[in-house]
């Protein structure tokens, strides 16, 4: 890596503003001040993936502590209250405070750069947004210790992530458990619209010179397609909240099923919400293959109009499909139709997508690095999630197999497959722009093959049980039933994933010391992001770039065979 | 590395782009539009299903002079907008004023409505799924109200102690747009409740 980088130009030496590091070093409580005050995208982008790390520990401890109290039939490790609480606090972290945030992180972090501005288009709204989302990550742990309950023992949430009414309504949630679910949640979308808000206007708005619609980096045009699907999927959840909130606070009825209120219409405003989330989380994760599959195959993006056409398609099927969650709670067959043929739909955008990455891996001269390695084994496990997700589209299908661990596994696969390992993938390309220094390439592989074969173990054979009939969320289970071994294996594939993880977290810390330095630009990359120090000054750009092509950096390094010949 | 710029960029034209604060508004609307559709979709789903009464046909009445004055103050904004933007500030006031004016008379029939409903009518959001529904739909909007009155307030400071000139007028417009959405809602939100819901 490095070693075919290009040339530093000529004035770069001159051009860059040193003052900071020739200034007297600041003290710790300085440090600390800076970081809570700015208002610059990439702090905040860093500040993201931080918290979204911690609360990835966290919520991976409690996944731990599931897989163990499964381990073997009438195991006590955990008592049926905590254990409610144990899935309801890791399925929620996961999704709200693991897999939004570091995906707004890198947002954050990257489409300013990538598009050659200068910050966001509200640095303040921006560093708002990311408070007030750390504000409810904290009053969600808060419950732990505040949310007593009615004997004294209630403490986190227990009602699963989808918390579906009227469990949730007062007589059945006594205490302030709930609420502090309602809240953290509450609070959190607003965080969220305010960054989708945010990342809108910062790709329509603030793009540099001669970046036209249609130069955009793939990146920045998915962020653009998931901050909308933001606005119209979470804006719904913020306003089931709030009439969560008005039932339990004001004495409201929106889910009371004594005066005639609907437990249905919860299920229907959650999912109207809940399955576009799940494009939320996977079109970045598609964005960063976009951008890492290219620059390790050594070729351009293959149909990058197909690429964008194909993501705004997903966004949009994506917002008629949420019903495939509810073919048990008995809907019409119009409407299990309905839904069967629209969730079957959003394979034709996936599928061009898939087949385009492919198109671009084909002939190219690949390079098997960390990210190239996390990229490759989420086009395999994301090609699989996406079979078992049309399994589950047929609605007499998934009557048999709703609510299982097939499910779980299912979206496991998606969730943990496609995104977590493209976030990896992200890290290791993108940590060598936020520090300035590589991550460790053998502990990178170390990382890699441990979390592909405990990833297998675990989400592989959990479809397993799934099939032979156990429930998800169940505290324990019969020894005659058959499903004990299969379990045992689900559960040391989990603790090898967790090793897997503390690998990646070691090489964070170690690296972040010890590692290699960098340069502006490690892995020959095309886009503007590559075009700058590593890690960027605050103001990103010396000169405000000007582009000619999709890839500005391989016409500044290929004069002689620039890409802005053939737009 | 982007400090030169490239041989090849020829630039025709001026570069132009949206304006952020539009399209940040826009966004904002898109995200409130959808807020309020569940609502919506709450109050036109449980029509009807209440277990006791008292029923919309009983007790509302359609608020004819608030949503008149409501109505048209988007027009007066409009005016509002346009003086700003031929510099003309003491037009702009009259103009804002009198927007922010017939915002406070929507408000204050609402007041009335809901005081009728709960002192004569005993209808609060905990008598029955209508309530609840009512309360929360137009006490939605009527929030809505409030915070576009309250930011055209502070305009409203800022163009009486002479800080507000005309190239500011851009800012006016972004807030005018909000203020075209909060009338625009309740458009809908009137439909839904006085004219399907009774």
């Amino acid at each position: 890596m490095g070693t075919d980088s290009m040339p530093a130009p000529q004035g770069i030496e001159t051009g860059l503003d040193r003052t900071q590091e020739l200034s007297r070093p600041g003290t710790y409580l300085e440090l600390v001040h800076s970081w809570i005050v700015t208002v610059d995208h990439k702090r905040l982008g860093i500040l993201y993936i931080c918290y979204a790390l911690v609360f990835l520990l966290v919520a991976g401890v409690e996944a731990l502590m599931i897989r163990i109290q499964l381990f073997y039939p009438h195991n006590d490790f955990v008592s049926p209250y905590t254990f409610n609480r144990l899935f309801t606090m890791h399925g929620t972290t996961m999704v709200f405070l693991v897999g939004m945030p570091i995906l707004f992180g890198f947002g954050n972090y990257l489409v300013p750069l990538m598009i050659g501005a200068r910050d966001m288009a509200f640095p303040r709204l921006n560093a708002f947004s990311f408070w007030i989302s750390a504000f409810a990550g904290l009053l969600l742990y808060y419950s732990f210790i505040g949310g007593v309950g009615l004997y004294g023992t209630g403490s986190a949430p227990d009602v699963a992530w989808f918390a579906y009414a009227p469990l949730t309504e007062r007589p059945f949630s006594p205490g302030h458990s709930t609420d502090y679910w309602a809240i953290a949640i509450l609070a959190n979308g607003i965080g969220s619209i305010g960054t989708a808000i945010n990342i809108i206007a910062t790709v329509f708005c603030m793009r540099c010179k001669g970046m036209t619609l249609s130069r955009i980096p793939l990146l920045p045009w998915l962020y653009a397609t998931v901050s909308f699907l933001v606005l119209v999927a979470v804006s719904p959840l913020t306003a089931a909240q709030a009439m969560l909130l008005i039932d339990r606070y004001l004495g409201g009825h929106f889910f009371d099923t004594q005066m005639g209120g609907s437990a249905i219409l919860w299920a229907h405003f959650f999912w109207i919400f809940g399955h576009p989330e799940v494009y939320v989380l996977v079109l970045p994760a598609f964005a960063f293959a976009n951008e890492i599959i290219p620059v390790f195959s050594r070729k351009a993006i293959f149909g990058y109009p197909a690429m964008v056409a194909a993501s705004v398609g997903i966004g949009f099927i994506s917002l008629g499909v949420w019903a495939h969650h509810m073919f048990t709670i008995g809907m019409t067959s119009f409407g299990n139709a309905f839904f069967t043929l629209s969730t079957m739909l959003v394979s034709i955008p996936t599928g061009i997508k898939t087949f385009n990455w492919l198109a671009t891996l084909w002939g190219g001269k690949i390079r098997f690095q960390t990210p190239m390695l996390f990229s490759i084994a989420f086009l395999f496990q994301w090609v699989i999630a996406g079979l078992t997700g049309i399994m589950l589209s047929v609605s007499a299908w998934n009557w048999q197999l709703h609510n299982s661990y097939f499910v779980v596994a299912h979206f496991h696969y998606v969730l943990v497959g496609a995104i977590v390992f493209m976030i990896f993938a992200a890290i290791y390309y993108w940590y060598p722009k936020m520090t300035g220094r590589m991550l460790d390439e053998r502990l990178g592989k170390l990382h890699f093959w441990l979390m592909v074969i405990g990833f297998h173990m675990t989400f592989d054979v959990m479809h397993f049980p799934g099939l032979l009939g156990m429930p998800r969320q169940i505290f324990t289970y019969e020894p005659d039933r058959g499903w004990t071994l299969l379990n045992q294996i689900v559960s040391v594939g989990g603790f090898i994933q967790g090793i897997a993880v503390l690998v990646l977290v070691y090489n964070l810390v170690h690296s972040y010391f010890r590692g290699v330095l960098a340069g502006p630009d490690p892995w020959d990359a095309w886009t503007l992001e590559w075009a700058t120090t590593s890690p960027p000054p605050a103001y990103n750009f010396v000169v405000d770039p000007v582009v000619a092509s999709r890839r500005p950096l391989w016409d500044l390094k290929h004069p002689e065979d620039p890409d802005s010949a053939f737009e | 590395m982007a400090t030169v710029p490239l041989q090849h960029a020829t630039q025709e034209g001026e570069w132009r782009l949206p304006s952020r604060g539009m399209v940040a508004m826009a966004g904002l609307i898109t995200a409130e539009s959808s807020i309020f559709l569940i609502f919506v979709v709450a109050y036109l789903y449980y029509l009807g299903r209440d277990v006791q009464g008292p029923t919309p046909r009983e007790v509302l009445e359609i608020p004819y002079f608030g949503t008149v004055c409501l109505l048209s103050s988007s027009g007066f904004i409009m005016l509002a907008e346009r003086a700003i933007e031929h510099g003309k500030i003491a037009a702009f006031r009259l103009w804002w004023g009198v927007t922010i004016l017939l915002a406070a008379i929507f408000l204050g029939d609402t007041g009335l409505e809901w005081r009728k409903l709960i002192v004569h009518d005993h209808l609060t959001i905990h008598t029955n799924l209508f309530g609840t529904c009512f309360y929360s739909l137009v006490g939605l909007h009527a929030s809505h109200v409030i915070v576009g009155m309250l930011m055209m307030l502070v305009t409203m400071v800022f163009a009486l102690t002479g800080h507000l000139r005309a190239e500011h007028s851009y800012r006016v417009k972004v807030l005018a747009l909000y203020w075209h959405f909060v009338d625009a809602v309740w458009v809908v939100v009137f439909t839904v409740v006085y004219v399907v819901g009774r």
